[in-house]
């Protein structure tokens, strides 16, 4: 039997044996603290969480104690924001967003503005994905401290520029913090370039272990300065207490050293299998569309609508392949994907949405599969489907009289 | 979420998948739903003079629950007279198909295209029988 193909790389990733094989012998043989400073066990730890803090910042231009070790992206978040906000809150309280930005930074925004800490301006998005420039820049007011924007996104890939946005918020005395969780490792991130501030790192969207992140914090020009969320020991310069993880941070600093070396041979591949799963999709299939930006998107990432067929019973038909769908029906809540809805896709088109999410571990053959497989079941489902039935025979299903419940 | 048995057969093996033809009589059709709300079903019943249906037919534009749910309704109202087919309840489904709580919605729909596609049939019944002879022949 075939086994499953795993197409859902934003989701997470699996970790790379290189990188297992770095971390294993912090488990049960080079098991120490890396706080402890008085015997062999706690300087071999520290030695090698230097190590991955000097891989870490290399990959992002940034200085080794510049990196912040936490548990993932959603506290390097939600550490970012809260404890700039609390630091500096006799500068200001106001935060600009977007809309499209992940649950990370829009509940922790969501949750400054219910305790009053915080006001909060989140900026549209054009249909591609993008913020405007000049939108951004009249958002600014003098209690503005802090911009937040994604360097690309979960959903649709689409990557925003960092460096305009950085400069803008240099010339305006704001600091910038990026969630660069789905860019980091797989296309360039210059922190000094790009004028960034602070900026959310995980390890487990780049082939390191899950329950590790980061948070960058800017040193100097300016010397970024936080309000810690836990209290305890003074870890990671007072910024985040807690004993440190070391044999994820150990592999987090290897997967860093090898997205750094191989990015440009990587992203070259995945885009070639990218573009040929677009290529096969659109070529065979009448009324697909593509979700987000055209060129201004991750390499690995293809979010495509397709019309008159609902997400999850898509994804139920493609039982031996995982990728993801912004249908309403795959969670809880009834409502489509935000961020579709935000790029002003109309519901009907956001549940018949599926991200796929192609990496390192994917192959050529794998994708010339998956779209067999998914022509087949478009095909089979829209023989199925009512609305695919009405389109051909003319029926305008905008106007269409329907019966809701 | 993990779908039962039945729910999967129905998916993969969906009963009555299609439509009448257009010229057909005795056909009522029911179509609830809205693309937007991520569930559109559209279930066609041929109902004899004496009231009784004779076949059925879907199409339906949702996750698998309501595919199922759907496939289900046409095997469930075959032969039944039209006051039974009435008392079909949406509990019957969800007991059926094992359907999880979030689910519902989809037997709902179902129950609701059931009275949608009789209530169709009997209206087109009234207006034949308004209607002058000679214009139905048009």
């Amino acid at each position: 039997m075939r086994r499953l193909v795993y197409m859902d790389n934003h989701a997470t990733t699996p970790m790379d044996p290189r990188v297992l094989e770095a971390t294993l012998p912090y488990f049960c043989e080079k098991f120490g603290n890396a706080a402890s400073r008085n015997h062999q066990f706690g300087w071999e730890a520290e030695a090698a969480v230097e190590q991955a803090r000097e891989q870490i910042a290399r990959l992002i231009n940034a200085k080794p104690k510049e990196i912040i070790f936490t548990s993932g992206a959603t506290e390097s978040d939600n550490l970012a924001l809260k404890g700039i906000l609390e630091f500096y809150k006799d500068k200001g309280n106001h935060i600009i967003t977007a809309v499209t930005e992940h649950k990370a930074i829009l509940d922790t925004c969501k949750a400054l503005e219910r305790t009053g800490k915080a006001q909060v301006t989140y900026l549209r998005v054009d249909k591609t994905g993008l913020v405007d420039l000049d939108e951004l820049r009249n958002a600014v007011t003098d209690k503005t401290i802090l911009i937040s924007l994604m360097y690309a996104n979960n959903e649709i890939g689409t990557i925003h520029p960092l460096r305009e946005i950085g400069k803008l918020a240099k010339e305006k005395g704001i600091f910038f913090h990026s969630d660069a969780t789905q860019g980091v490792g797989k296309i360039p991130v210059d922190v000094e370039a790009m004028g960034i501030d602070l900026m959310s790192l995980s390890a487990h969207k780049m082939y390191g272990p899950k329950g590790c992140g980061a948070l960058y914090v800017r040193s100097k020009g300016p010397r970024v300065r936080l309000t810690p969320m836990t209290d305890g020991g003074g870890h990671e310069r007072g910024m985040r207490s807690g004993t440190l993880n070391v044999p994820g941070i150990v592999g987090f600093g290897k997967a860093c050293e090898f997205a750094g070396a191989e990015m440009e041979t990587e992203a070259g591949r995945v885009l070639q299998m990218r573009e040929r799963l677009r290529d096969g999709l659109f070529s065979q299939l009448d009324e697909v569309y593509l979700n987000g930006h055209p060129t201004h998107r991750l390499p690995g990432n293809l979010n495509v609508s397709f019309a008159f067929v609902e997400g999850e019973s898509l994804l139920m038909g493609l039982k031996d392949i995982a990728v993801s769908s912004g249908s309403a029906c795959t969670s809880a809540t009834l409502e489509p994907s935000y961020v579709l809805k935000a790029l002003g896709v109309g519901d009907d088109l956001a549940h018949t949405s599926i991200r796929f999410g192609l990496g390192r571990f994917n192959t050529m053959e794998e994708v010339d599969y998956v779209v067999e497989r998914v022509v087949h079941e478009v095909r089979r489902l829209r023989d199925m489907s009512p609305l695919y039935e009405m389109a051909k025979e003319g029926v305008d299903l905008k106007s269409f009289q329907w019966v809701r419940e | 979420m993990s779908y039962s048995n039945k729910v999967i057969d129905h998916y993969e093996n969906p009963r009555n998948v299609g439509s009448f033809s257009k010229n057909e009589t005795n056909v009522g059709t029911g179509i609830v739903g809205a693309p937007e709300c991520g569930d559109v079903m559209k279930l066609q019943l041929k109902i004899s003079d004496a009231g009784v249906i004779e076949d059925a037919r879907f199409k339906t534009f949702g996750c698998g629950s309501a595919i199922a749910s759907s496939s289900y309704v046409t095997e469930l109202v075959k032969g039944k007279t039209l006051d039974d087919a009435l008392q079909i309840k949406n509990t019957q489904i969800v007991e059926e198909l094992s359907l999880p709580p979030v689910k519902i919605h989809c037997s709902v729909l179902a129950e609701d295209a059931i009275k949608a596609a009789i209530s169709d049939w009997k209206k087109r019944r009234e207006g034949e029988a308004d209607a002058p002879k000679a214009a139905s022949n048009e």
